[in-house]
């Protein structure tokens, strides 16, 4: 639980406790299992691969290109990098006028820059004029232990209300790389949540295909419907694998392209008789998918037996290790499946 | 300046502009019967040595890539934009009748997608130095030669957005962006300079990196000289003319009045204001 500064941490005199031996740290803060499969910076190699063949593509960012996996780009077109220093009012302001004169700015930080401090810019100089400029976010959600400073557990929130942006929460790193182009291809601005780093590579196994705009069924079961996008739909197939044991079987819906969301795929999956449908989401509870959906049924008077949400709390999160957080607010995989557990 | 000869009537002078510029926002303003007309009055001679002596530009196409990008990031200032675009017929005249209402091509506040000629959509102040910078970069990518102009106010001094611009645009060394001041020293609840005191400006800009002038913004052969300096400067910086104008210039009964930012003028005032004016007719 969180410390308070004002009392001594009780563990730390009692070697039964663990003394002042480190077992955690905020260090470790890879969404990846041990045995996971892992690609190195598929957003940086997706877009310097993009980059050959259209010339239009600049990279901008406020300080952040190496924790953004932009550096390759940076270090592949040097003369087509725009370093603005540690302002993201201007750098999204730089955005929008490199838009204005023909080219196709991706600009880079973290997800809670980008939607505290350069919201009003991104609105008024980006969406308001529905330009081409593609604002790709590292940090997204609980991805980070560093605390509230830079967990970015309510930008969906935020965002969804912005008109004319498109969004996406992308899973592993095969729809990263297959995203990079399509977003590329959209006209138009796109707020795109970034998994940089050591990338799990899940979705290839499944033979699944990004397309802007469109939700998918990556499995199929008839007891449960998950509903879900980003790094969740990759702890959903692994909850959906646990919970054959117990005879549960478990559908998935991955939703990458949160706003315009996929509303026919979801009414016609979410009325398929007799399936709980939970919704799961690396965000809070408040504005994120869950919602999102949420709307979708109650304006299409879909009433599924159970529908239940999988959230982040409307709260700032502690700090500490990537896992403990998980399992502390219900995202880890062991997390999800005893909630499920719970509900059936 | 080899476009602009095509300017909707030729051979006539920059005081005789300032004053059209003048006449077109007061007719604007007495549609409205209020508004930020005491602005355009003290911005006229700015804006009339920016469209008729220092931009290039093709009238009857706002778009054309090779002109100088001029953008507008005080939105509340549109109608002193429109009634200089009305002059340098890019916008047409009778549209005059329509500002602010519904429908109209020009909203009380600068839109780029209503107006021609109107490159940004301003009105959250401080957006537009930043918007600048990116263009000025762009243009340097594709090797052009337009300038980027970007009038803002001394009210913009006071958002952080205006100095992460400046700072930018000095490390970039963006010599082909020109910062326009409206030093009117009036914003919504005062005197500018009491509100938040920026002075001293031009050393703070030199030290942001810019080639820095200092006019007086409603003596247009200084302004013109400004702007001369200004374009064919051969530093590497990007250049700032900070202009010092007075309020509601050229109607002294408005210029007398205490809060201008947002004037309103009683119906038969307006006569009287356009009387004062057309008195002061340019010989």
């Amino acid at each position: 639980m969180r410390p308070s500064k004002y009392e001594r941490p009780a563990h730390l005199d009692n070697p039964a406790l663990g003394g002042t031996r480190l077992t955690t740290s905020a260090m470790i803060a890879s969404i990846a299992g041990p045995d996971q499969r892992t690609k190195p910076a598929p957003f940086g190699h997706a877009l310097v691969e993009l980059a050959r063949t259209r010339p239009d593509i600049v990279g901008v960012t406020a300080d952040l290109s190496k924790y953004t996996d932009l550096h390759l780009f940076a270090k592949a077109c040097p003369d087509r990098f725009y370093q603005m220093g540690m302002a993201e009012q201007v750098m999204i302001s730089a955005a929008a006028g490199l838009a204005r004169e023909g080219f196709t700015p991706f600009a880079t930080t973290y997800a809670v820059f980008a939607a505290r401090r350069a919201y009003d810019f991104i609105f008024m100089a980006i969406a308001e004029e529905n330009l081409n400029v593609k604002i790709v976010c590292a940090l997204p959600g609980l991805t980070t232990g560093y605390g509230p400073s830079h967990q970015a557990t309510e930008d969906i929130a935020i965002f969804r209300g912005m008109p004319n942006l498109t969004i996406i929460d992308p899973c592993d790193a095969h729809e990263i790389e297959q995203a990079v182009p399509a977003i590329a291809a959209h006209r138009g601005p796109v707020y795109m949540r970034l998994l940089r780093g050591n990338v799990p590579l899940v979705l290839d196994e499944y033979g699944y295909h990004f397309e802007l705009g469109k939700a998918k069924t990556i499995r199929d079961g008839r007891d449960v419907l998950i509903i879900s996008s980003g790094l969740m739909t990759m702890r959903a197939l692994e909850a959906a694998k646990r919970l054959e044991a117990d005879r549960i079987d478990v559908a998935v819906l991955h939703v990458p392209t949160i706003k315009p969301l996929d509303v026919g795929t979801i009414e016609r999956e979410a009325a398929r008789t007799g399936r709980m449908v939970i919704v799961a989401e690396n965000h809070s509870v408040v504005g994120g998918l869950g919602e999102a959906v949420a709307g979708v049924l109650m304006r299409a008077g879909i009433h599924p037996p159970a529908f239940r949400q999988i959230a982040l709390p409307d709260a700032f999160l502690d700090a500490g290790a990537l896992p403990t957080l998980h399992d502390r607010y219900g995202i880890s995989t062991d997390a999800m499946v005893a909630s499920i557990k719970s509900w059936l | 300046m080899a476009e602009s000869a095509s300017h909707a009537i030729p051979n006539v002078s920059l005081a005789e502009r300032a004053w059209r510029i003048r006449r077109n926002a007061l007719r604007m303003g007495e549609v409205q019967g209020q508004g930020y007309i005491a602005q355009a009055l003290g911005v006229a001679d700015v804006l009339a040595v920016s469209y008729f002596h220092a931009l290039t530009y093709r009238p009857h196409e706002p778009e054309w890539e090779g002109r100088d990008r001029f953008l507008l990031s005080i939105g509340h200032y549109a109608i002193a934009l429109y009634a200089a675009l009305i002059e340098a017929g890019i916008i047409p005249e009778d549209e005059l009748e329509t500002y602010g209402g519904d429908d109209s091509r020009l909203p009380m506040s600068g839109m780029a997608a209503y107006t021609p000629g109107m490159e940004i959509t301003g009105g959250s102040l401080g957006h537009g130095l930043g918007i600048a910078v990116g263009m000025a970069l762009g243009l340097k990518r594709k090797a052009s030669k337009s300038f980027v102009y970007n009038l803002f106010s001394d009210g913009e001094l006071d958002e952080g957005s205006t100095w992460e611009a400046a700072m930018a645009a000095g490390s970039h060394k963006l010599d082909n962006l020109i910062g326009i001041v409206d030093v009117n020293n009036m914003q919504a609840d005062g005197p500018s300079t009491q509100v938040m005191n920026f002075e001293p400006l031009l050393p703070k800009f030199e030290a942001f990196g810019w080639f820095a002038q200092r006019v007086d913004g409603n003596d247009l052969a200084a302004l013109v000289e400004a702007f001369d300096a200004a374009r064919h400067s051969e530093a590497k910086k990007p250049r700032i003319i900070i202009c010092d104008t007075r309020m509601a210039k050229g109607v002294p009964f408005l210029e007398e009045r205490e809060r201008n930012h947002f004037l309103r003028v009683e119906p038969e005032e307006w006569v009287d204001a356009l009387a004062v004016l057309d008195a002061g007719r340019p010989a």
